[in-house]
């Protein structure tokens, strides 16, 4: 074997040796494409008013924000959001997480379900199966304020078998971004 | 000598007699002598599909495409369906009615929702289950629901009893009905013990302009009274490269469906395969279904 063949099988094995271990790095930090968090239009950026404001650690009612009606263990706001930067959530650790990559902020208490939407069990993926998926962020689904899923408006009942013949018109109806045509309900 | 052939040569024999000549239609003629869909080339595929893609437009003004393209290569489909999850919010049914152009008057719907009580025996006994629930909102305190519908068994008892051959199992793993070859005989519907295939008992009526126009063959190409059809895990989306989610997995609120290759060990499905414990219905049955259920919980 001559030395640059030599070198480059060297080469290759090491490489195959760091795989793994960047992985492991990487582990906490998912490579996936998510849908953008559902904020409120024209509240970002947070330090449009927070950046004035004296930093206040004390948990109170708060004058502000009072449609948030916290429902989520004994949660403080400031375990999520950061005392200094709100424009940034943080994780225990003080490490401060952009809401973009919310999931780690959530994934420190319910780690079990965090390591289920990584492999996409928990949660849901759009887009291609065979190709790029865009990962429903866990505040697509949960409120972070009041995280328990809420009931949704049921569709049609479908036909017994002597009325399937019988099925009101068929019209469409929006369910997020997609439009589904259900019988006519009259309601 | 073949079925078709044997009728061809009868037909011939009779003059002409059981086709009205008159209206001497070369789709009507076409149509009658259809070859078998696995037999044929591509380019005989190409030529049907045209065929109907201009008997639908005659019919109804509107164009469609309908595609005949082969299994994907190394993908065999599988799909899970999360039980913790499901809230019976039917959701998946009319996505499923809108993606494959399903009748809708007579109604025709590939999955059924079930809804159980808690603690009800269910399972071995489907037959507890009331698939006419009717709530303001869901889930129902107190109930639990299992959406169920063709499990694309890798033993298909459905495809064993066609006289037909008219229903066979793709490379890919899907169970497909070529509904110009069904004779309409619904022995397949009484061996399937999902209950999962569903017959048009009359015209199928989907208005013009709510018909989905990308189609595949063996999918939700426009139908006809007096056939079977049923779930193809959306061939015409998932049988592409790059290829969608089935309209259903794509809808769902909860995210509560998974779907992919199986032969992937990163895909969806076989991870839940791998990290949860997955069952499948009527296991006992043998008919070995690529449709896995599980509880994450
Ligand atoms: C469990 C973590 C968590 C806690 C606790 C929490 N938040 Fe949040 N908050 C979030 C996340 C994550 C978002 C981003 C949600 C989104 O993208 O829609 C958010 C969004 C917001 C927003 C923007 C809402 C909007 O309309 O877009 C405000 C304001 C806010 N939080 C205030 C608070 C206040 C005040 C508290 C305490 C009373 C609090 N949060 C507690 C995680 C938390
Ligand atoms: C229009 C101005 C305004 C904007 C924009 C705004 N806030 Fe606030 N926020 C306030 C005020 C005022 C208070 C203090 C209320 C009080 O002390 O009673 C407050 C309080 C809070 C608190 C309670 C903790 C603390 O520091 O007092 C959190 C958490 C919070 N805001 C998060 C957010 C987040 C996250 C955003 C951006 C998504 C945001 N806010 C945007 C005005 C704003
Ligand atoms: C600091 C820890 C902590 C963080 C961070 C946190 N949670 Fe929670 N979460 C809890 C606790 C505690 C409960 C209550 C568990 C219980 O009641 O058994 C809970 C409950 C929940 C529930 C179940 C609610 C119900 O009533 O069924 C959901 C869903 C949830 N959290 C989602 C989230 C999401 C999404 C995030 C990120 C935005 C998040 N959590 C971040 C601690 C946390
Ligand atoms: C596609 C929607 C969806 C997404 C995305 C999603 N969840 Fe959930 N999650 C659910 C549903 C539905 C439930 C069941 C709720 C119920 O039964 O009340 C649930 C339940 C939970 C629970 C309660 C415990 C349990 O197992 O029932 C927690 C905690 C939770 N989710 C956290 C998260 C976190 C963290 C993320 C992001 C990493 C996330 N979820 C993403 C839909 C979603």
């Amino acid at each position: 074997m001559r030395f640059r063949e030599y070198a480059v099988a060297i080469f290759a094995v090491l490489a195959l040796c760091m795989l793994p271990q960047t992985a492991a790095a990487d582990q906490d930090e998912p490579k996936v494409t998510t849908t953008k968090p559902p904020l409120t239009e024209g509240i970002f950026p947070c330090s449009n008013c927070h950046a004035s404001m004296p930093p206040n650690k004390e948990k109170r009612d708060l004058s502000f924000h009072t449609e948030i009606q916290l429902k989520h263990g004994d949660n403080w706001c400031l375990n999520c959001h950061d005392l200094t930067n709100r424009d940034m959530l943080h994780r225990a650790s003080g490490e401060l997480v952009p809401f973009e990559k919310l999931y780690k902020v959530c994934g420190q208490c319910h780690g079990n379900i965090y390591r289920d939407w990584k492999i996409g069990i928990h949660g849901k993926r759009v887009g291609y199966w065979n190709g790029e998926k865009t990962y429903y962020l866990c505040v697509n689904c949960h409120n972070p304020h009041s995280p328990k899923f809420k009931p949704l408006p049921a569709l049609p009942v479908p036909a017994k078998p002597l009325e399937i013949t019988k099925v009101k018109p068929s019209v469409p109806v929006m369910i997020e971004d997609k439009k589904l045509y259900i019988p006519e309900t009259g309601k | 000598m073949k079925r078709r052939d044997f009728i061809k040569s009868t037909a011939i024999a009779a003059g002409g007699l059981l086709i009205p000549l008159d209206k001497s239609d070369a789709s009507l003629w076409d149509t009658f002598f259809q070859k078998y869909f696995r037999e044929m080339t591509p380019e005989e595929k190409k030529n049907l599909a045209k065929r109907l893609e201009n008997e639908y437009k005659e019919k109804t003004g509107v164009n469609i495409n309908i595609k005949t393209n082969e299994a994907l290569p190394a993908v065999k489909f599988a799909y899970g369906l999360d039980l913790s999850r499901c809230i019976g919010c039917r959701r998946c049914v009319y996505a499923c009615v809108t993606e494959n152009n399903l009748s809708r008057n007579p109604q025709v719907q590939y999955i059924t929702v079930l809804e159980f009580k808690n603690g009800e025996k269910w399972v071995s006994d489907l037959e507890e289950s009331n698939k006419y629930f009717d709530h303001k909102e869901q889930p129902e305190p107190g109930h639990f629901y299992m959406p169920v519908q063709c499990q694309q068994c890798d033993n298909p008892p459905c495809v064993k009893v066609c006289p037909t051959q008219a229903t066979w199992k793709e490379p890919d793993g899907i169970v497909v009905v070529d509904y110009n070859w069904c004779i309409g005989c619904r022995y397949c519907m009484a061996a399937c013990p999902y209950g999962a295939r569903k017959f048009n008992w009359a015209e199928p009526q989907v208005p013009s302009d709510q018909f989905n126009p990308n189609t595949h063959y063996l999918g939700n190409r426009p139908k006809f009274k007096g056939h079977v059809e049923k779930c193809t895990f959306c061939i015409q989306r998932t049988r592409e490269n790059p290829g969608k989610y089935p309209a259903c997995v794509e809808i769902c609120p909860v995210g509560a469906r998974k779907f992919g290759n199986i032969l992937d060990p990163e895909s969806e499905i076989s991870q839940c395969i791998e990290k949860k414990r997955v069952f499948r219905l009527k296991e006992e049955l043998n008919t070995n279904p690529s449709f896995y259920y599980f509880f994450s919980l």
